[in-house]
């Protein structure tokens, strides 16, 4: 046994302990690896003389190895964490700087021209077009109960016209109580609630802002999306003053050269609901791929408020009437850019995003 | 659905072309998706049999095929290799003009001359098959010089297909859609023959049928048919399937999926000889109890649900010895399924509750024709009419079969159609424009609408088809909308409404463009990055905390919302970094969340069945993210834009304060918090993007040093909170005024801006102070350093005299000391 090659290995480890607990800096540590834990470490040379040994023994003194290197190695690990901890400290307090002692004229600012992303540039010009009508803007929250997403506007839990749209659903509360928003419609409920609470009818309001659905990605759907969404409640407002509004509308946002027609469609919401489209802006009317020969092209919904939703938010029905409308404003912009791949809205190329004015 | 304009047409004479049709279906909101031509261009087209296959010297991909088409042999080059000598194939001839407006000429290949082609189902446009030739021995009995469409018994016709909306639960049959163009066009609506019982025998000494659950089955109607011989299906009733996308199977099951396809009322046969005690009862499901469904799936029945407003119940049919049999009105089970050995039909004819279908066919995710119609509501009245169609199309192809007498018809809760009050202002008051009672009449009653004349109103009853309709005022619009949608909403006159109050931005909206303007006309790029983000992505700033989560994701690394735009806006700037265009600002304007609880005050909002529940929803926080990423973009340019900011958007007094804890994703020592001053409320951070998280999402390029500015807007837009500049403005002296430079040796835990503010307090006479230098290092002592101001001094009514400048200068010296400054 006094022949062991491992006669010394206690001390040697302490030694290596005492270099480790010495070197004071990443570099140093970088430097030192190889003779500490690596092939030009002590141990190593331990290593390979335990081949000389019985089996009996070699094993016994292979594990009391595995251990001191074990030490070895974790002593090089903390103090490896201690020198980067040591050295962003440290390179963060040669960086200290004191925001409140800087003196903005002094900053070299190169003049360069911005821009707005297509997205806001779109809802901005959607809405000069209404606040012109006589519309208000109003926002709403993107996580909506599903009180204000479903069942106020007359789409009970279970109804097979939730299937109309794919859900995102949040994990909070009993299961599909919480919603993305997977329209701005619930932003109407708010804004009735809120007027009929103030007794502050009539409203004549737009609401934009973004929504959610689960749709897969591809050249036409993205996940997120921007709708802009009107909604009237006032005394004596038919179908006929949705159409004018929807026509006055399209006029002005694509041109004189442009209409609307508006066809029977469904939604749980209103009644009687349609769907509206425009002259093909491709081809003006004439028939072409884009609008399959027909000449227009869909754009959005509208109709009538539901009874059941003016009685959901408390409106007295024979005092009030209304209707509401909705469309994508990406659509608009994909329309009006002839914007070929909607996946371009998020990729944040700069090249794609210093285009628009 | 698809509709084929031939069933159309034994229901209504319709002369229009077929784009007439699309637009007038389309206008009446049954809008077509497509058109699909099946069997035009295949008049020339004939049955030939091949004589003979020959190689062609030097082609291994096409051979010379001999056939025979009735006039001797014909040589053809093919290249399909799915058929062999004698096989009968269809022959287009040389002159034949194929669906799609190919014309089949005489054609060399390899010198050898080919007189025709050989067709696969796809070239005729049959169906999608084009692995090879449409090989017709086995699918007909075929006759060498046949007409293709007479050998396949095929009519040419127009198919649309059509989308029908949720509430039109009467369109989903040929019936429906033909009751409409009826009543648009002004045409008679024929109703196809249905067959009348034709044996003395009753039902019900053969079979039996009970509801349990009247609430859940309205209706529950059993025909026996005996002598029934299973047989393929009449050459017309395949192709109607076939037309409308359906596999014919057999002549009895066929004739139920016809009866559906055509009335809209799904039905059921059973094999008698499979049902226990021939009976059928209707009753819930017990919870441990499983079916296997024809499509081979078990299901565990009456399991609840996950979804809101999931009750967990399902509706089975069971036989005489309480064995179930098939999931109601959704999917039969395999063990009484029609066989080649059936001879005994019970035909269930049904109406369930539309509501209780929905939810366990979403709960099963099993989705059939049948569960579709129920889900929007049969007519509760058509079973028995269904069932006589049924045994009409039966025996075409078994003449011989009997339905036995009073079928079977047991009664649970059946909807009532609701009446509606329709009063002589009602419709204008909601379209805007009188409609002719004449019209309102034939529009209604063409629909099946009935009609009581009253003294000031009419009494309109929706027909039993039109479940969708409701009662009260809701009825009323349904009703209008169904007389506007029949007169053609293109023909209702538009009106521009007007109205007294002002279309105008609020403060919040205005401050949010300026806020753009200002942002992009200091040269950003707007961008948008993704709200749903992954859980590494959340804990690189975020680690440790609760965070808002999607229960469905489209995949695992969009299923968290994000906390903050820092790193969405950050990773923006790499990629386009990494692509050599990293000299740029980008910006975005958007939302973030925390989850409720994190917040001090939880959005508390209704929700739940009937918003009778209160449920706390994630804050969510406007904030405009600021990256600046120029070659010398540092947290000065940050702060140097902010400073443009603050003035442009009129905010009076912010600090920007050092923090001792900045949050993550800034650097923590070059972070600065924007702090009103009058407020004291936190406005956003200013400072540089942390080294650390540069690297996260980045990919080792050595990156530079990133502005940040990351503003609350919320906050902003609150003027309680960002207290903006009195609106009276300051009327600069026509006085000279005095300047003084003072130089401030100042404790570092002072901040410049404390320290400008505490000048401007110190004198009435004070106009401006600014910061114009700041040194710091040799001849100055441990933790102090010099801020040098220019003071501008005034008075409105005077020109200030030396020994008012001077007293100033004191009380400017006085105010700083007070901070710990000293003169330098």
């Amino acid at each position: 046994m006094s022949t062991s090659p491992l006669a010394d290995l206690a001390q040697q480890t302490t030694e290596l302990l005492a270099a480790i607990a010495a070197l004071s800096t990443l570099d140093a540590l970088r430097d030192a690896e190889a003779s500490l834990t690596g092939k030009r470490s002590p141990l190593a040379a331990l290593q390979k003389s335990l081949g000389a040994l019985e089996p009996a023994t070699r094993k016994t003194a292979g594990a009391e190895l595995q251990e001191a290197r074990r030490i070895v190695e974790t002593a090089l690990e903390e103090r490896r964490a201690d020198l980067r901890r040591e050295a962003r400290r440290s390179s963060l307090e040669t960086d200290r700087l004191d925001l409140g002692d800087v003196i903005p004229s002094d900053v070299h600012w190169p003049l360069a021209a911005g821009h707005p992303g297509l997205v806001s540039l779109t809802q901005r010009e959607l809405e000069d077009v209404f606040v012109g009508m006589g519309f208000t803007v109003a926002d709403g929250p993107e996580v909506e109960s599903d009180w204000y997403n479903f069942e106020a506007l007359n789409i009970p839990p279970a109804h097979p016209a939730r299937g109309l749209w794919d859900t995102f659903y949040i994990d909070l509360g009993e299961p599909e109580t919480v919603v993305l928003r997977t329209h701005t419609s619930p932003t109407q409920i708010h804004l009735m609630e809120r007027a009929v609470a103030t007794d502050s009818l009539p409203i004549h309001s737009v609401m934009p802002g973004r929504c959610f659905r689960r749709d897969t990605p591809d050249a036409s759907h993205l996940y997120s999306f921007h709708q802009i969404e009107g909604l009237v409640v006032d005394r004596g407002i038919t179908f006929g003053d949705l159409a004018g509004v929807i026509e006055t509308f399209t006029r002005a946002y694509f041109g004189p050269d442009i209409s609307s027609r508006l066809r029977p469609g469904y939604f749980p919401f209103t009644e009687p609901s349609a769907e509206f489209e425009v002259t093909c802006t491709i081809c003006r009317g004439a028939g072409c791929r884009t609008c399959s020969s027909t000449g227009w092209l869909e754009l959005g919904g509208c109709g009538m408020l539901d009874p059941a939703v003016l009685a959901a938010v408390g409106i007295d029905g024979e005092q009030w009437s209304g209707f509401a409308f909705g469309f994508g404003i990406d659509r608009c912009a994909q329309m009006r850019h002839e914007l070929s791949d909607m996946r371009a809205l998020i990729e944040n190329d700069v090249r794609f995003l210093g285009q628009f004015s | 659905m698809k509709v084929s304009l031939n069933w159309l047409r034994e229901f209504v004479d319709l002369p229009e072309t077929i784009d007439d049709l699309r637009t007038v279906l389309d206008d009446l909101g049954l809008v077509v998706e497509g058109i699909a031509n099946v069997g035009h261009g295949l008049e020339d087209v004939v049955v030939a049999r091949v004589d003979e296959i020959r190689d062609i010297q030097g082609a291994d991909r096409i051979r010379l095929v001999v056939v025979d088409a009735g006039h001797g042999p014909l040589e053809i080059v093919c290249g399909a290799m799915n058929f062999a000598v004698g096989d009968h194939v269809p022959l287009a001839p040389v002159g034949a003009v194929l669906p799609g407006g190919f014309t089949i000429g005489e054609r060399t290949v390899r010198g050898v001359t080919s007189h025709g082609m050989l067709c696969s189902p796809r070239e005729l446009e049959l169906n999608d098959d084009h692995q090879g030739l449409m090989v017709l021995d086995g699918l007909i009995e075929p006759h060498v010089g046949e007409r293709l469409l007479a050998a396949l018994k095929i009519t040419p016709d127009v198919v649309f297909d059509i989308s029908v909306e949720g509430n039109r639960p009467d369109a989903w049959c040929v019936e429906g859609v033909a009751r409409d163009l009826a009543t648009r066009l002004r045409r008679t609506l024929r109703s196809p023959a249905g067959a009348s019982t034709n044996s003395a025998t009753k039902s019900d000494s053969f079979a039996s049928a009970s509801i349990d659950d009247p609430d859940l089955c309205g209706r529950l109607t059993v025909s026996v048919l005996r002598n029934v011989k299973v047989t393929a299906s009449p050459s017309w009733v395949a192709q109607r399937l076939q037309n409308a996308g359906m596999r014919p199977i057999s002549n009895v099951v066929d004739a139920s999926n016809l009866v559906m396809l055509e009335l809209g009322q799904p039905t059921h046969p059973y094999d008698a000889a499979r049902v226990a005690r021939h009976t059928l009862r209707a009753r819930r499901a017990r919870p441990g109890e499983t079916l296997v469904t024809l499509d081979g799936v078990e299901r565990q029945l009456a399991k609840s649900g996950r979804g809101l407003g999931d009750t967990g119940e399902d509706l089975v049919i069971v036989d005489g010895d309480d064995r179930v049999l098939g999931l109601a009105g959704i999917m039969g089970g395999a063990s009484s399924e029609i066989s080649a050995d059936t001879t005994d039909v019970l035909l269930e004819a049904a109406f369930f509750d539309p509501m209780t279908i929905a939810r366990s066919s979403k709960r099963h995710a099993l989705r059939s024709e049948a569960s579709n119609r129920f889900e929007r509501g049969v007519d509760p009245q058509l079973a028995l009419r269904a069932a006589a169609r049924y045994a009409a199309i039966l025996s075409e192809s078994v003449p011989e079969v009997q339905w036995l007498a009073n079928p079977i018809d047991v009664h649970g809760t059946i909807p009532i159609p609701p009446t509606v009050e329709l009063r002589g202002t009602d419709i204008a008051r909601l379209l805007g424009v009188e409609i002719a009672p004449e019209d309102v009449t034939a529009i209604l009653s063409g629909l099946g609408f009935s009609l009581v004349q009253k003294r000031d109103h009419v009494q309109v009853t929706a027909p039993t088809s039109r479940l969708d309709v409701r009662a009260g005022s809701e009825g009323r619009a349904d009703v209008i909308e169904e007389i506007a949608r029949l007169y053609s909403y293109r023909r209702l006159p538009r009106h521009n409404p007007s109205w007294p109050e002002l279309g105008v931005l609020n403060d919040r909206q205005r401050l949010r463009r300026k806020l753009r303007d200002v942002v992009v006309d200091a040269g950003a790029l707007e961008v948008w990055t993704a709200t749903l983000g992954s859980d590494a992505d959340f804990d690189l700033l975020h680690r440790d905390q609760p965070r808002v989560r999607v229960t469905n994701p489209l995949a695992a690394d969009e299923s968290v919302l994000r906390a903050t735009q820092i790193t969405g806006v950050v990773r923006a700037w790499a990629k386009n970094y990494e692509r050599g265009l990293g000299d740029v600002i980008l910006a975005e304007f958007g939302v973030v969340f925390a989850h409720p609880s994190v917040t001090s005050e939880p959005r508390m909002t209704k929700g739940g069945a009937g918003g009778t529940l209160t449920l706390a929803l994630p804050r969510e926080n406007e904030r405009v993210t600021i990256v600046l990423g120029r070659p010398d973009d540092d947290a000065k340019s940050a702060v140097a834009l902010w400073s443009v900011l603050a003035r442009r958007l009129g905010l009076q007094d912010v600090v920007v304060r050092s923090v001792n804890e900045a949050p993550r994703g800034l650097h923590p020592t070059r972070a600065a918090g924007l702090v009103d001053r009058s407020s004291g409320a936190l406005l956003g951070y200013v400072g540089e993007v942390d080294a650390e998280l540069v690297d996260a999402v980045t990919t080792g390029s050595p990156l530079r040093r990133l502005g940040l500015l990351d503003i609350d807007f919320d906050a902003l837009a609150d003027a309680r909170l960002a207290t903006r500049v009195p609106s009276a403005v300051m009327m600069p002296s026509r006085f000279p005024s005095a300047v003084l430079d003072l130089a401030l040796v100042t404790p570092q835990r002072v901040n410049a801006d404390d320290m400008a503010y505490a000048l401007r307090q110190a004198s009435d006479l004070v106009e401006e102070v600014t910061l114009f230098d700041v040194y710091q290092g040799p001849g100055l002592a441990e933790g102090t350093r010099s801020l040098a101001y220019n003071v501008r001094l005034s008075s409105s009514d005077r020109t200030l005299n030396e020994n008012e400048v001077t007293r100033c200068r004191a009380q400017l010296i006085d105010a700083a000391a007070s901070l710990g400054a000293v003169l330098r």
